[in-house]
């Protein structure tokens, strides 16, 4: 015998299933008069907040290249200088004007989702190089049994992103762009593939 | 929470092998919507780490309340008054105070309040089906609710989900955003359903099967289950990390 590790286990995923905007978005959903609004909701920014303006949009594709229409899709990324607004970021304060983390639902018609955000800052990798400018995503929905994690590049960052020590050690080269999001002016456009020739890279994080 | 230092280390690695593999055939819509390549390994570096804090100002009064939360002045939902409560661990058994709870689920009648919802029972006038709440100090959170029937959805001819309530977790690193259900002790529709079976361990299922708890029940008022839900624990910090390359 030895000594127990006395660990517990993580509770085990289920799917969000078809009616997680109930729960998460009710207002979007049709449901009104219980929350003001919706947590997430809105624009992350507002006239104080430092960095430059722009707006992620894209879809979710399934394995038939069907968009999803019942997606929830939360991001969360530091501020213009690269800081989190978080109380496990210790490097500095991140801007007090923005959150930093927000939600939406895709269009209840196409399935598009649109975040009105900044541009964030490089943020360094655990040896303090530092990784380009990402947007951490977060997928559920009916049918995803386990929240998908995947980062969101900017093309605008050609020379940061050869130098990111993510994007840097995928093997499958032909792979990256499915992280870099297409910047067309202020808007940048991230499409997220679940199968496919062009399935998106999803992390284990 | 007030005097420890917050966090910074990474999670421990998620056991894959006891959550549900992302291609579950038996549960059909997962056909089309699961990744086929190999996950890449990220180890925690800060945009994993951290995470948004959610303030106790954004809770309304009645928000863990459902039984009165959507319900018109002195009416109240339909169906078995209920107690959910328990703690917010992480897998190292500490306490997630602050931690965001969020939680919706069909009526007594196993009708779900949604545009899409195309099952016969009715809906309640009175029952919006959501709440949320922040965990205390100690990891530990409650709501007040009606218990959810079983209904029947469409994935093979005669599939019928238990009754069930839905949980969205936040804790303190974004690693540990969570979603998962919650199930209810004795019932019998747990282990037939499709989507429960997407989870391979028998263990893994039990720990989501809320225990009646006849000490925390309110005589001749609603019965109470204990829910507990583990999130990802972190490393401790004895050792830096080696750098990496060197």
């Amino acid at each position: 015998m030895v000594q127990p590790l006395t660990y517990f286990k993580e509770s085990a995923s289920q799917t969000a299933g078809p009616y997680v905007h109930i729960g998460c978005t009710p207002n979007f959903s049709g449901i009104t008069g219980v929350y003001d609004t919706d947590l997430g909701s809105g624009s992350m920014v507002n006239d104080q907040t430092r960095g430059e303006r722009i707006t992620i949009r894209g879809f979710i594709y399934d394995g038939a290249m069907t968009p999803l229409k019942d997606a929830m899709i939360e991001i969360w990324q530091a501020d213009a200088d690269g800081y989190y607004n978080s109380p496990s970021e210790t490097r500095g304060k991140a801007d007090p004007n923005f959150f930093g983390w927000a939600r939406q639902p895709g269009d209840m018609a196409t399935g598009e989702f649109a975040f009105e955000t900044i541009k964030p800052g490089k943020v360094p990798f655990r040896d303090g190089r530092l990784m380009a400018p990402h947007v951490t995503f977060w997928v559920v929905a009916r049918g995803i049994n386990l929240g998908l994690n995947t980062r969101m590049y900017f093309s605008d960052e050609e020379e940061a992103n050869a130098a990111d020590p993510i994007l840097s050690r995928i093997e499958h080269r032909v792979r990256v762009p499915t992280l870099i999001g297409k910047r067309e002016g202020n808007t940048v456009t991230f499409n997220i593939y679940l199968q496919g020739e062009n399935e998106t890279i999803f992390f284990d994080i | 929470m007030k005097n420890t230092p917050p966090e910074t280390t990474p999670f421990f690695a998620r056991d894959r092998e006891w959550h549900p593999p992302a291609f579950t055939p038996g549960y059909k819509t997962s056909v089309l919507r699961s990744p086929q390549r190999a996950l890449i390994s990220l180890e925690g570096t800060k945009s994993e780490i951290t995470g948004p804090v959610f303030g106790h100002n954004i809770i309304g009064e009645f928000d863990n309340d459902l039984i009165v939360n959507y319900a018109k002045p002195g009416e109240m939902a339909l169906g078995e008054r209920i107690i959910v409560y328990g703690r917010v661990i992480d897998e190292r058994g500490v306490g997630v105070p602050g931690a965001l709870v969020e939680f919706w689920q069909a009526n007594a009648g196993g009708r779900y309040r949604h545009k899409k919802e195309t099952y016969l029972a009715p809906l309640d006038p009175n029952f919006g089906g959501f709440g949320r709440t922040i965990t205390d100090e100690n990891g530990g959170y409650a709501f007040k609710t009606i218990k959810p029937g079983p209904y029947p959805w469409p994935n093979g001819v005669n599939d019928w989900r238990p009754a069930h309530i839905h949980f969205s977790v936040f804790g303190h690193g974004f690693a540990q955003r969570l979603i998962t259900q919650m199930y209810f002790e004795g019932d019998p529709m747990i282990w037939i359903c499709p989507i429960v079976k997407t989870i391979p361990d028998e263990n893994a299922i039990k720990g989501l099967i809320a225990a009646l708890d006849m000490q925390n029940t309110i005589p001749h008022d609603m019965r109470a289950y204990k829910f507990d839900i583990v999130l990802r624990g972190r490393r401790s910090t004895f050792f830096e990390n080696r750098k990496e390359g060197n």
